[in-house]
């Protein structure tokens, strides 16, 4: 049952952060790139504020999927480096709370595109 | 043909196909909220794994990663975007399909200036202002932390 709950929760905040970025689509002339980056550093910010940790908190994955999770990973790595390391916690914190994903993103990028065949331009 | 850019803003306005976000925003809400749950279920099976908390949301997010490059790669993820917009965009799938899709399209123009450097065409730009902006709140929080 407590499964099926997160689930609804993970479902509904996911869902809010992504109707938030299909907003953006179809009313501004961002695009796709700019929204991205506009989330992540958005994430940053609320992480810095302590707003974000609360939603990750209710709304689990549905929190930490969306890029805006990314920037709140980022935010949390470098206040967490901070603490431990003094100013250099600023420079080493961010990207040591990330490298899984961004490793992973190179290793299976570089692994497909080794592999799978370019869409044919029609 | 004189027009001024106004004039031009409603006729570029009018000729733009109309954005149905009756329709857009919910497939959105639905396909995003669903990536989320597969998070989340995927989140519980690591956890029953014996993973602590931090390992498993990593693992999480590797394994969206993952399922989107090799969808990229067999051509199904542009199918599902199509249809889902800002709903495959925003969670980490959109960042992998970033990285993928470029690094694809770009193969052809040789594996350092093309595979190498087209990777991080999207991608790189999203790592760039979320780094700067967690060293600007580390500066801070430093600097805080010394009164």
């Amino acid at each position: 049952m407590e499964l099926l709950f997160s689930c609804i929760r993970a479902f509904v905040v996911g869902g809010i952060l992504c109707s938030i970025g299909q907003i953006l689509i179809d009313h501004t002339k961002l695009t796709p790139a700019r929204i991205l980056v506009a989330f992540v550093v958005t994430g940053v910010l609320l992480g810095a504020l302590g707003i974000y940790t609360p939603i990750v908190e209710w709304g689990g994955m549905g929190a930490t999927v969306p890029l805006t999770g990314f920037g709140y990973a980022l935010a949390k790595g470098v206040k967490e480096a901070i603490l431990e390391k003094g100013l250099l916690g600023a420079l080493c914190g961010g990207i040591s709370a990330c490298a899984a994903g961004i490793a992973a993103a190179i290793f299976f990028g570089f692994l497909v595109a080794l592999i799978a065949k370019p869409k044919e331009k029609g | 043909m004189n027009i001024t850019q106004a004039e031009y803003g409603e006729l570029a306005k009018k000729a733009s196909p109309n954005t149905k976000s009756y329709k857009t925003i919910p497939s959105a809400f639905v396909v995003g909220g669903g990536i989320c749950v597969i998070g989340q279920l995927l989140f519980a099976l690591y956890r029953d794994l014996g993973l602590n908390e931090d390992s498993a949301t990593t693992l999480v997010s590797i394994s969206l990663i993952a399922l989107s490059a090799i969808l990229t790669g067999l051509g199904i993820f542009d199918n599902i975007a199509k249809f889902a917009g800002a709903g495959t965009l925003v969670p980490i799938t959109g960042f992998a399909n970033a990285v993928v899709s470029p690094a694809l399209e770009f193969k052809s123009e040789g594996f350092v200036l093309g595979l190498g450097a087209k990777m991080f065409l999207i991608a790189g730009p999203v790592i760039v202002y979320g780094t700067l902006a967690s060293i600007f709140y580390g500066i801070i929080l430093w600097i805080i932390r010394l009164f």
